[in-house]
Parts: C-alpha cells; structure tokens; sequence
C-alpha cells in the first residue's frame, strides 16, 4: 500500500486517491501548432522505465489534486530527477 | 527430422523411461544477419515467426528472448479465450483467432488441453447491461454468440455463486453468456509455435536481450544491438508486449502506449465446482476452475504506469473482497500463487499492428487481452512483414489511425470498473 502525502491532510492511504495520469506538457494552442506535434499531445504521454510524475486526487479526503513523481518499476514515490 | 507426438509414440519412449526424447527446438549458433529478427519469444513473437516461415517461406528468421521462451505474459496470463468484443474492426478479427484455437492442437501436432466451456458475464449494474446488449447486437453481425439470460439462469449455471441477493450493494440483474470462450495450456500454445516455427528452420536465441535498435545512414532499420552483440537485420519485429517504448524510443519513435500492470492469483485445487468462465465486470474480477481445480482468478489492472510483475495489495484486496462477496464460500480457500504481468495499453485501447515511421521496423503492441489474440495476431503479422500491407482483418489496427485521429475505442477489452 502507497502512502501518499497530501499538503492539506499529510500522509494517507492510496485508497483514498484517485489516479489522475500522466503529467504532460501544457496543452498547445490546435491552431497554431502543427498537425503532428497535435496527435503526440492527444495520444502520446511519457512511459518510462523508472520515474514518472502524475497527478493524484484526494477524492476520499479534502479533494485537493496533488502531483508526484513515482518509480514504474518499484511503486515506489521517489524523489524529482535531478534536475527538475 | 520432427518427431511426431502420438500414442504409439508415447508407448515408444516410455520403454526407454522417457529418455529419448528427441528436443522440441535447437539452439544453433548466433548468426551475424537475418533477414527478419523477432524481439520476443512470447506467443505473439513465436507465433509470427511459424506463420512467416510456413504461410510465406519466409526462414532466415531469428526470434531473440532475453529470458526464456515463454516465460514472459503468456506464462501469467488467465487464458480467456474470447471473441465478445464491440467493434465492426475488433469483432472478425477475435472471431477469426478463437477459430484457430480450435484447431491448434492438430495443426501443431501438441495438445493445448483446449477447453471450450461458455463464459458468462455477471451484470450488476443497468448501465452494464445496456452496454452489453449493445456488444450483443454488434456480435450479431459478424456471427459471434452472445446471449443475454435471466438471474435464475444464471444461478442455476453457476451454482457456486450464492452472494449478490436482492439486498447486497450490487445485486445481480442478469447475465450474459459467450459460448464460443475457451481456456487451454498457456505454456503449450508458447512450445507448439516454437516447435513449429523451429521445424521450419526459424532460430531461436533464448537469453539474448535486445538493448536497442539500430538504424543506418539512410534512417531505416539496419539491425539490433544485444548482450550478445550485434545482429543485423533489414526487418525488425517488436513483439515484447509491455516493453515496447522502451525499445522504439530507443530508435527515436514515441508510440501512445503506457504499460500496465494486471494481476492475478490462485487458489488450492477443489473438486470440480465451476465449468464456465465466470465475468463479473461491475465487480472488476473473473475466475475459471483450471483441470488441475484451482481457482484462476483474475483482478483489475493496477492504477498507474507499471513495470512491476508482481501483485499489488492493494488491488489484490480490493479483488479477493468483491469476490467474496459473490463467492461468499470462497473464504474457506486457500490462495496458493499470486502474480502480476506487464501490459502496453494504447491509447485507444486497440492493438496497434503497423509499420513505423523507421522504414523495416515493425511493432505489434497494445495487446491488453492478447492471449487470445496469439493465433490470428500471428498470422496477420506474419503478412505484414512479407506482403508489406496490413491483413485485411488488420488494416484497421495501424498507427496511422492515431495520426487521422480515427481511433478504434474498445470498451470490449476489459473487465476493469
Ligand atoms: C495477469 C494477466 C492476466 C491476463 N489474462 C488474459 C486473458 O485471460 N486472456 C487474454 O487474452 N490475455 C490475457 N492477458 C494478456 C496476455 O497475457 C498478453 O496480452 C499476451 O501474453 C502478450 O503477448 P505475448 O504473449 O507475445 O507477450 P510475452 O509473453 O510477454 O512476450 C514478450 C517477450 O518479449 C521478451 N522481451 C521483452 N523485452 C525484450 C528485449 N529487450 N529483448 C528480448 N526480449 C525481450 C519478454 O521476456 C517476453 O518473453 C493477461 C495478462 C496478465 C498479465
Ligand atoms: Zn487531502
């Protein structure tokens, strides 16, 4: 079981959590961007091998949407890479 | 020359204590070219590699595993064989592997333990229902069988299933049986297509890991690199369900894949109890009896990306409950195994079988109940990689839908809530 950290109600239980997916670039203006980069944004969202950041929502709980970054090939919640 | 498994075969070798067996593949040497390497001896791999050399002569094929063959999804799976999907595209194409199923067991001369017994859906929910009498009159068209049945029916088909009563949460309301689903021997389907790829002269290279692909100076696929060096090749098949962004980005193309985790787990073996394939969507489980008489039991996918190939609590619990819940006796089982395999999930929730943008490389990918898909998967993908074309029963299924956003959206593909 996760135990996620919620800024509003510190750590809970990831049954109180909805998965809310991927982290993506923002969202680009359909007019100006070209076909291609569109369909990448619709369809294409980061899968790596190890850290990822997505979104979580205390649905349970106080309802705040929170971000973290969480290892694919452990579960685990894990630091930002460096860098960011 | 190929032995032929056979009664008087069996009686043959059991005066030698079994000894003299002859092997079901070799292990030849690693050649430096093909032309066609397969990353992946899994069903899907495997089985377009015997397709390739016995439908189109197609044989200076190499399948490269990077564990053992078989050892991967198609050896954690739950077997459901099934055709009880919802689009015009999807429909023909799982009607058309279930057929094949059928008659694998001849064809490849090796008992797939093939068991054709109905699976019936438990609904819950109103909203289920109409969603499956809509799946109904789609399997109409293309000839699959799927009929709705009353809660008496139902209960008296699976007599077992004594939870969801008039007062539980989620009562049952009806059901839906798909007699043409089947289960059979998963480790089977993996070794009669190696067997038959292998007699055909296709090479198989177990603990040959593919760590990228390789491209040449005009862009296109020129081979791959391995553990065990490099291996050119002109035609390169990804077929390492779960895996595959990890290997395309390695040769710059990004897919709308995100890999799952999906679990499952079984009991100790009972007497015979249950002889159907037991769905209960709104519920998010299924279970079958396996001729050993364990209970197969099959939860809803982690949420989350995951790489992981065992089983998460959480969702393991939340799956053990609700069976329980139907199943109000099966507490008193034990649960001997659990496990969890990897998944790619497009972004439609269809197979992707397509050509790339990187011209010779090939991906069969997104098969998030591809275990019954093995056969035809095979046999499609084997005529991509000679024709140059999709299968008709294919064309739907390449990544140019993505590109003209024409996405096949399946909701036939899962059992999940
Ligand atoms: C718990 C569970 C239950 C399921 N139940 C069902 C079901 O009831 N019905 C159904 O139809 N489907 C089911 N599925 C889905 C089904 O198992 C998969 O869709 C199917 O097995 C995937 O295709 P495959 O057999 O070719 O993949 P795999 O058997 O996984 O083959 C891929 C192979 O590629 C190898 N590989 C990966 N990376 C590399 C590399 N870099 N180099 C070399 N080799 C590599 C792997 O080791 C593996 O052997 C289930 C899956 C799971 C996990
Ligand atoms: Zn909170």
């Amino acid at each position: 079981m996760l135990l996620i950290s919620c800024p509003n109600c510190g750590e809970r239980s990831e049954g109180e959590f909805t998965y809310g997916g991927p982290v993506q670039a923002p969202r680009p203006n359909p007019l100006e961007t070209s076909d291609e980069d569109w369909v990448d944004y619709l369809t294409t969202v980061p899968n790596p091998l190890g850290p990822v950041q997505e979104y979580w929502w205390h649905a349970a709980g106080c309802g705040r949407w929170l971000s973290l970054w969480r290892d694919t090939r452990t579960h685990d919640i894990v630091e930002p890479p460096h860098g960011l | 020359m190929k032995q032929r498994y056979s009664v008087f075969s069996l009686v043959r070798n059991a005066f030698s204590s079994h000894e003299n067996w002859s092997k079901a593949w070799r292990s030849p040497p690693l050649k430096p070219a093909y032309d066609v390497i397969i990353i992946g001896a899994g069903g899907h791999g495997l089985a377009t590699a015997y397709y390739l050399a016995r439908e189109f002569g197609i044989t200076n094929v190499a399948v490269l595993e990077k564990g053992w063959l078989g050892g991967g999804n198609i050896a954690r799976n739950t077997v459901t064989i099934r055709s009880n999907y919802m689009r015009d595209e999807s429909i023909p194409f799982y009607v058309k592997s279930v057929e094949m199923f059928e008659g694998l067991t001849r064809e490849l001369n090796f008992n797939m333990m093939h068991s054709k017994r109905s699976m019936i859906d438990v609904v819950q929910t109103y909203g289920r229902l109409r969603e499956l009498r809509r799946r109904q009159l789609a399997m109409d068209i293309h000839g699959a069988t799927y009929q709705q049945i009353t809660t008496q029916e139902l209960r008296r088909r699976i007599p077992a299933l004594t939870g969801g009563g008039a007062n539980a949460r989620l009562p049952i309301i009806g059901g839906m049986v798909h007699t043409d689903a089947a289960v059979n021997r998963h480790d089977a389907v993996a070794w009669g297509y190696a067997r038959g790829a292998d007699s055909h002269g296709v090479e198989i290279h177990q603990q040959t890991e593919v760590t990228a692909l390789i491209r040449g100076g005009d862009g296109a696929i020129a081979g791959v690199e391995t553990n065990r060096g490099t291996i050119r090749a002109k035609q390169v098949v990804v077929a390492v369900s779960g895996h595959t962004t990890t290997l395309t980005e390695t040769a710059g193309l990004r897919l709308p894949l995100r890999t799952m985790n999906l679990t499952a787990f079984v009991s100790e073996p009972v007497k015979p109890l249950i002889d159907v394939i037991v769905n209960c969507p709104d519920s998010g489980f299924y279970l079958s009896q396996s001729d050993k008489g364990e209970m197969v039991i099959g939860g809803a996918p982690d949420r989350g990306q995951s790489f992981r190939r065992d089983i998460k609590q959480h969702v393991f619990e939340d799956s053990v409950s609700m069976m329980l819940s139907l199943f109000p006796a099966f507490k008193k089982l034990k649960l001997m195994r659990q496990w969890g395999g990897h998944l790619d999930i497009a972004h439609d929730s269809s197979p992707i079988m397509s050509l790339t943008d990187v011209a010779g490389l090939i991906v069969t990918a997104g098969w998030w109940g591809g275990y019954k898909a093995i056969p035809a998967g095979g046999l499609t993908l084997a005529h991509l990689v000679a024709k140059g074309t999709p299968h008709p029963l294919m064309a739907a299924f390449t990544l140019n839908r993505f590109k003209s956003l024409d996405y096949v959206m399946e909701s036939g593909t899962t059992t999940a809530r």
